[in-house]
């Protein structure tokens, strides 16, 4: 490692699963405040059930175009 | 002999994947199209006029009695009875009415009609309309409770289709970066690509209205269990008391199923005689007034002829559990910003599902093509 960007993930469990998990995490959170607290909760759930969204626009983006 | 036995499990996971997706993806497609419009069936009932609207009520008007609201209904609807008189949380405005030819007459034979809640006045039927239609077809397919259950099962498929994706997350995307799209490949790459990331990033939100929805076809089964069970307990102690002859005041008996169970609202009454409670009891289901007690509901039962309260307890667990996984199957609990939210997830599994079909299409031609062996160059195998 001589802190060249890989170009591929090295394959281990945390590359893998680990953003899937994040986003997974973050939308249950999300279902959950807004049926527990009204009001605030309901900003939080908007942010994090947005995420799965907002993260595929964001790979669209920058996706590798030819 | 690792490596072998590896490529075996994959396999078998790929075979578990396919099959339990192949079987379930036109229900499934069919419950994403028609839950869609569903997600919005409020609003587009308002649109197309299935939504029966107050007139505004002046500031400190109010509101009509129980039993006022009652008299209006069986005079808009002579020679029925009624059946459930219920108040909507986010519609306080409307109060609705359930007649019936009988009381415990067949529910799909019921009227559903809304009134004033402060002037009595009919605003007319609840419910029909185009997202009946879809309601129907979401929920049972016209083929009643063996077609919910039906559903049920590819739900459940569904599960198994979304756990076995999850183990072959794995060996498929594990050279490759999380949320890598290669459009300049092939489109079978291109949906390959599209298929993985959008099923890893909705597959909390598609588990959770997944199972949700499975366990909202066993509704009609827990209900009947409860029934059986539960309600039966409590109205046995006035087993042989004839039906009422003159039913008490509702406004007293809401009243009275209020005083008992202090901090909540009335969500809805069952008339003596109804399947929700005894020949001689009318049963008050109460809600709580915080965002999840607002959700389970307890039952008080009254005597039909003088109100008073003759027993109180909580819902079972399994209802519990179904009441407060409706909202979560709906999406209806965080405005409109996590309804839009919740159309978006589901369009993005629509193409999860899609795309499934799609690769395994694919696949099974380039199989036949070259006489059922595969011969793949491309990144769509796994990797070890």
């Amino acid at each position: 490692m001589t802190g060249a960007r890989k170009s591929r993930a090295s394959g281990n469990w945390a590359d893998v699963y680990g953003g899937p998990l994040v986003i997974g995490v973050l939308s249950l959170a999300g279902l959950l405040v807004a049926l527990l607290f009204e009001g605030m909760g309901r900003y939080f759930s908007w942010i994090a059930l947005g995420t799965p969204i907002a993260v595929t626009a964001w790979f669209f983006i920058r996706r590798k175009t030819p | 002999m690792e490596a072998q036995l590896k490529a075996r499990t994959v396999r078998l996971w790929s075979v578990v994947h396919t099959w339990s997706s192949l079987i379930s993806t036109v229900f499934l497609l069919l419950l994403c199209i028609t839950g869609l419009p569903l997600i919005f069936h409020h609003e587009i009932d308002e649109l197309l006029g299935y939504d029966a609207k107050p007139e505004i009520a002046l500031p400190g008007a109010a509101k009509a009695g129980v039993d006022q609201i009652a008299r209006s209904a069986l005079a808009h609807d002579p020679g029925r009875v009624l059946q459930y008189i219920a108040w909507d949380k986010d519609e306080p405005g409307t109060v609705l009415a359930f007649t019936n030819s009988k009381v415990d007459g067949d529910p799909d034979a019921a009227t559903v009609k809304a009134f004033d809640a402060y002037t009595a006045k009919p605003l007319g039927i609840v419910g029909g309309g185009p997202m009946l239609v879809m309601l129907k077809l979401h929920t049972d397919m016209y083929a009643g409770q063996p077609g919910k259950l039906f559903l049920g099962a590819m739900g459940l498929l569904f599960v198994v289709a979304i756990v076995s994706g999850v183990v072959l997350y794995w060996p498929f995307t594990r050279r490759l970066r999380f949320g890598t799209l290669r459009d300049g490949k092939s489109r079978r790459v291109a949906w390959f690509d599209w298929h993985n990331l959008l099923g890893a990033v909705t597959i909390a939100w598609v588990l959770v209205v997944g199972v949700t929805g499975v366990i909202n076809t066993l509704a009609e089964i827990m209900l009947n269990q409860w029934k059986s069970t539960e309600l039966a307990e409590m109205v046995a102690p006035f087993a042989g008391r004839p039906a009422p002859v003159h039913l008490a005041s509702l406004d007293a008996t809401v009243a009275k199923a209020t005083q008992a169970l202090p901090g909540t609202n009335i969500s809805f009454i069952a008339f003596p005689g109804t399947p929700f409670t005894s020949s001689h009891h009318f049963a008050a289901f109460m809600r709580g007034d915080t965002p999840l007690t607002s959700r389970l509901l307890k039952p008080v039962l009254l005597d039909g002829e003088t109100a008073e309260v003759a027993d109180a307890r909580d819902l079972p667990l399994y209802l519990k559990a179904l009441l407060v996984s409706q909202p979560l199957h709906f999406g209806d609990y965080g405005g409109m910003p996590l309804k839009i939210i919740w159309a978006l997830l589901d369009v993005m599994t629509i193409v999860v599902i899609g795309s499934g079909l799609y690769l395994w299409w694919v696949k099974r031609r380039k199989a036949r093509r070259t006489g059922g062996v595969i011969l793949d160059s491309s990144s769509l195998q796994p990797s070890r």
